[in-house]
Parts: C-alpha cells; structure tokens; sequence
C-alpha cells in the first residue's frame, strides 16, 4: 500500500472517532504544554538572575572578614573582626587592577521622620559605593568626601524610603530624618533598581558615610566588608589574586596561613546561581516528562482498547487483502498522527500558558527553541512507541477471527 | 474451460478445549470458469468453513487447494492476503460495511491495498461496480443511512471491485426478507450472465433452482454434487411475489 493510501485510510479511521481521538491526543497536549511551560519558567527566572546579577555589576567583588565559611565551621566572633579601614586604604592604593574600592559597615534600626517610620537599615559606604554596585542619583547629591573626613551626619535614601518616610510627597531634600535617633539630613535620592534576583527591594537603602556610622552609631573599628569593582570582567579573578596577596602581606599570614578573610566574586556568585536554577529546570523538566510519559501511556490505552473495538474492521480490512504490515502501519500512523497533533496543539498551549504566566504572575519566562524541539521529538517518540504494542496486536491477529469478533 | 477451483481431500480440525471438532472431512471437488454454484446443508454442516478456505480466509488443517492455479497452502499469511486482494470477492451475511463511511469509500476499500491502482481509477471503478449493482444514484450515502438489501449491494459491488475469479458469498441473503433476497437472487444470475464464477452459500434448499450447480455437504462431507439443467429465472420468482408496502 502506498503511503498516500496509508494517510488516507488512518485519517479517516481517526476522523471516524473524532472524540476517542481528542481523549487520547489530550494526553500529549498536556505533557507537552507542560514541559514547554516548566522550560520556559526554568529558563526565564535563569536568565533574569543571570541579567539581574551582571546589573549588580558582574566584576564585583566582595571582601568579608573570617576564613570562608563554606566548609561550615564555626567561626568565633573576633575573627569578624579581621577586616580594618587600613585593609581598604591597601587595597585602594596598591590593587591595580581594581578600579573602585569602598568599605561598608551596616546597621539596622527605625526610620523615623514626624509619624512616618519604617524598619530599615543604614549602610555606611564610601564614595565608590554608587559606581560598583550600579546606584545612580537621581535627585541631590551623594555625600562628598568632606562628608566622610568630618563623619558628618548625611544620608541618601532609595525611592522606597522616600515613599514611607515622606508619604504625602514632600521633597525629601535637605530634610532631616532620624535613625535611632541619630538626626540625619537627606542630600539626595537614588534612582529606582527595582527588585532584585533575590526578592529584595534595592530601593529599601539608606547610604550614609562608612566614618559616620562606624564612629556615631556602630562604635567599632572594624569593617563588615569591604567592596571593590575590577578593571573589567574578565581580570576578576586576577583582581582576587591581587587582593589576597596583599591582605595576606598586610595581615601577616605565614606561607602555610589560612586566609582570614574571603573574597567572593560576582562570577562566583553567578555560576552559584546558575547551578540553582539548572537544578530547578530539571526539576521542573523531570515532572513535565512524567506528564508525557503518561500521555504516551494514555496513547497506547486507547490504541489499545481501539485494537479491541474496531476487531471486526481489522478483520474485513484483511479480508480484502490488507497484509499485517498494512494494519501494523495504519495503527501506527494513527498514533504518530495524534502523537503529531497534540504535539503542536501543546507546543501551541504551552507557549500560550507561558505568556500567561508571565503576564498574570509576573514571573520571568523564556521558551528555548530547543525545548519545543525536544518536546516535539519525545512525543512522536512516545507515539510510536506506544503504538507500537497495539498496532502489533492488531495486525497479528487471525482474519477469521477478527471478522467474526462481535 | 478453465479450472478456477480445485479442492482435493479438505480436512479442518478445530480444537475446542481438548476435544477436536472435524468441521470438514476430506472434501474434494472443482469449479470452472463461470459456474455458479449453490452449497448447501443444514446449519453446522462445515459450509462456513469450507467457504473461508476458499475465500483464503482460513486454511485447511490437510488436503490441497488450488486457486488460479496457485497453491494456497505453500503460501505464507501476506501471499493469501495478496491472492484475497486481487482474485476473491467475498459477500458476508452481515455485510460488514465500513460505518460512518459512504457507499463509494466502502466499495474502493480493496483496491486501497493495491498500489497498482490510482486514486482517480480506484474511483471510477468503484463508481462503476456500485452501477452495476445498482446503487448508482446512492454513490455517497453512508453505509448506516440504508437498508440491509441497500447494503448488501454495496457489500456485493466491493466484491466485484476488485474483478476477482470467484465470488464467494455467505448466507448473503441470510438477514434479508424475501423479496429483498429474491433482488439479490436476480443480481447474482446476472453477474453471471455476464461470465463471473461465482459460489453462494445457503441453508435454505429453495435456492439451489437459481444455479447452474448444487453441492450437498452434511456432516463436513459432500453428500451430493449435481448439475442443474434447468436454472429457474430468479426475476420472474421475484415478479410473482405479491408486492409489500
Ligand atoms: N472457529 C471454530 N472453532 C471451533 N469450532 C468451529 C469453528 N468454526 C466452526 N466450528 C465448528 O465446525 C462445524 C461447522 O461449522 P460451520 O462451517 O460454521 O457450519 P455452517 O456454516 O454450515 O453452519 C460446527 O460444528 C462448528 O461448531
Ligand atoms: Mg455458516
């Protein structure tokens, strides 16, 4: 039988059972919608964190104090206390391949301005601070360095704060608002970042002097960390070298020392999360394969059940002269054809629900080319191997027999 | 004339749990090239059975048969169905009509498994067959939207499709009222006027006057295998019986 024939015959044969054939293609509509639509979460909030982290600044790196405690051990509390401003002014003047430096101390405590006050913390930086972590001011001035000699008692606030300090939309400039009581004067505002990979609000921030809250409210000697940028990317980790050579000369740390700081770099940071979010999509990939495993399932329960109703078509299609291989072939085209269908039909519907996600929950979504391929190709995959079983059956069964089924 | 049929010693053995059932028990007997032969016997008798080896549905537990010529019992399970596409035309008593499916796509199912046939001649030849038999204005009715006679003309002109050397036909008549049966009677004797060989199957004896030859079978063997001289006129039997509203 030619194969125009065969397509003829196993359309009809479908068109004949139109809601047998919706019941059993429903099956890969969803498991291939849903792994295109778990894909397409996997892949969108990868690429967000991914853009989200090289906004932070993707040659950042971060100097904490204490030897990295990844490996999990307790650390005691004077060795938080290793990171000093001489640390910063080493870094500053003798890491070339920095290009900006900042310490930062931070404190948390109340806002407050008149009946307005809002949980917050204040950060104390340096000049820097703005260009490494990608800050902008959008109304005013930052601090100067005037500010930080005299640790004057300056501040610039996120849009957030302006928002809960300053509800009836006074200008918060040149105002005065007090942290802990401390009075502070507004100098300026930060342009608006949104929200970052994390969930946290990068307009709740407070900047003020790192001398103005190390001597006024922190009374401490030490800093919390200390932030640079490198010259570029890609001499990130040159820059780390850098920099621990240095501590380790200026902390005077033998040969055989372990560090008694640690660096972490942006790319760090984001290889980490890049490894969350695969782990996610495989997840998510992992269910969305259960559901077109049971598609194909439901695929070879209906061809299945088909087989046994239509016996007595099977056995008249032989009776006129269709060889095993004809029956065999139609069942199977049968299968791909609804495997195909539902196949475009949930790449139609997984796309569509991925919009929707995106614009109903506002998470992230990117569907990938290749995960609609993939898709694709599992569920034709499925169909002839689920039709398999059935087409078999049907096709070796005894024309007598079959024609005489009831 | 040619031979079309030879059946030489046909057993069949069925086995029913641990008994064995002989259907049929050394059946031997030819047919040329346009007979038309009537077989007949009382219900249980192996007509079915036999009918089934000869339309190659079935094969035959020992004994040979050849069809055209061709030894049916060397062939393998694909031969058969080849040798079933291109030279039986076989007439069930339930019709077994594709459903949901028109007169015209019923009729073109057998040459659809034969790819020497085009889409455009597998048409007209189906288109032809159902003239033939009379369904020509019913071309594209469904198969449920007509009556059994109806349906057993469609059933008939898919036998003819395929312009097979033997038409073999069950109990065609089996589920049809008797003026309904004595139509088919008249359709049969005038594909036989026009050269086809054909072997129709009955348990009814008032039949056997419309063919050229009765064969008698009991118990799976032929009781009797005479010539009919005088061949009754089915339509005049059907023009005699009063007409039914
Ligand atoms: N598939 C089968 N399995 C077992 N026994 C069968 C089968 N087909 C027919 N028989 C038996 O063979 C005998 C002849 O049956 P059949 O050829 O159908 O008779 P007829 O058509 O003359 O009424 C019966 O006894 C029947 O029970
Ligand atoms: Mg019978």
């Amino acid at each position: 039988m030619n194969f125009g024939n065969l397509l003829k015959i196993s359309l009809r044969a479908l068109g004949n059972n139109k809601f047998r054939s919706f019941l059993t293609m429903l099956g890969i509509i969803i498991g291939v919608a849903s792994v295109i639509t778990m894909l397409a979460i996997g892949q969108g909030s990868k690429r967000s964190i991914q853009q989200q982290i090289s906004e932070m600044g993707s040659n950042m790196i971060m100097i904490q104090p204490g030897a990295d405690t990844r490996g999990g051990v307790r650390q005691d509390a004077s060795s938080m206390q290793t990171l000093k401003l001489e640390d910063y002014e080493t870094i500053r003047k003798q890491v070339t391949s920095v290009v900006a430096v900042s310490p930062l101390v931070s404190s948390s405590g109340q806002l407050i301005n008149g009946n307005n006050n809002s949980p917050s913390s204040l950060q104390g930086v340096g000049l820097d601070y703005l260009s490494i972590r990608q800050y902008q001011i959008s109304e005013g001035d930052y601090f100067s360095e005037q500010d930080i000699r005299t640790a004057a008692k300056v501040c610039v606030v996120g849009k957030t704060v302006v928002e809960n300090l300053f509800p009836d939309g006074n200008d918060p400039i040149g105002k005065i608002i007090r942290f802990n009581s401390i009075p502070f004067r507004i100098t300026g505002v930060l342009k608006s970042k949104g929200y970052n990979a994390m969930g946290r609000d990068q307009d709740d921030i407070v900047l003020a002097p790192y001398t103005t809250v190390m001597k006024r409210i922190l009374s401490v000697t030490y800093l919390q960390q200390i932030v640079c940028s490198a010259v570029s990317e890609r001499r990130t980790e040159e820059a780390v070298e850098e920099i621990t050579e240095v501590l380790r000369y200026t902390h005077k740390i033998k040969v055989d020392g372990e560090d008694n700081f640690t660096i972490r770099s942006q790319q760090e940071l984001s290889s980490m999360m890049n490894s969350t979010t695969d782990l996610l999509t495989i997840l998510l990939s992992c269910i969305a394969g259960i559901s077109l495993l049971v598609g194909g399932i439901g695929i070879m329960n209906i061809m299945y059940v088909s087989v046994t109703e239509r016996t007595k078509e099977i056995g008249l299609r032989m009776s006129v002269g269709a060889r095993s291989r004809d029956i065999l072939s139609q069942f199977l085209v049968e299968a791909v054809i609804i495997s195909i269908t539902g196949g475009v039909i949930g790449v139609l519907l997984g796309v569509f629900c991925a919009i929707l996600i995106n614009v109903v929950a506002q998470w992230p979504v990117f569907v990938q080319p290749w995960s609609v391929l993939l898709s694709f190709g599992v569920c034709t995959v499925t169909g002839i191997f689920f039709g398999w079983y059935p087409a078999r059956k049907a096709s070796s069964l005894n024309p007598i027999d079959a024609i005489r089924y009831e | 004339m040619a031979t079309v049929i030879s059946l030489k010693d046909i057993h069949r053995d069925f086995i029913v749990g641990n008994e064995t059932v002989h259907a049929l028990k050394g059946v031997s007997f030819d047919i040329m090239k346009g007979e038309f032969v009537t077989i007949m016997g009382t219900s249980g008798s192996g007509k079915s059975t036999m009918l089934n080896i000869l339309g190659c549905l079935d094969t035959p537990t020992s004994g040979s048969y050849l069809l055209d010529g061709n030894s049916v019992g060397e062939m393998s399970r694909d031969e058969r169905a080849v040798l079933r596409n291109r030279k039986i035309g076989f007439v069930f008593q339930n019709y077994n009509l594709l459903t949901k499916t028109t007169a015209v796509e019923n009729v073109e199912l057998p040459l659809m498994y034969n790819p020497s046939v085009s889409s455009v001649e597998r048409r007209d030849r189906a288109v032809k067959a159902l003239q033939d038999v009379g369904l020509g204005n019913r071309l594209d009715h469904m198969s449920n939207q007509m009556s059994g006679g109806q349906m057993q003309r469609v059933a008939i002109a898919r036998a003819l499709v395929n312009n097979p050397s033997v038409v073999l036909a069950d109990e065609a008549t089996g589920n049809l009222d008797t003026r309904t049966s004595f139509e088919i009677m008249v359709l049969f004797q005038k594909l036989h006027a026009e050269g086809r060989t054909i072997i129709f199957v009955t348990h009814n004896p008032e039949l056997s006057r419309y063919s050229t030859r009765n064969i008698f079978l009991r118990d799976g063997r032929v009781m009797e295998d005479s010539f009919n001289s005088d061949v009754a006129d089915a339509a005049a039997m059907l023009a005699s019986l009063p007409i039914e509203d």
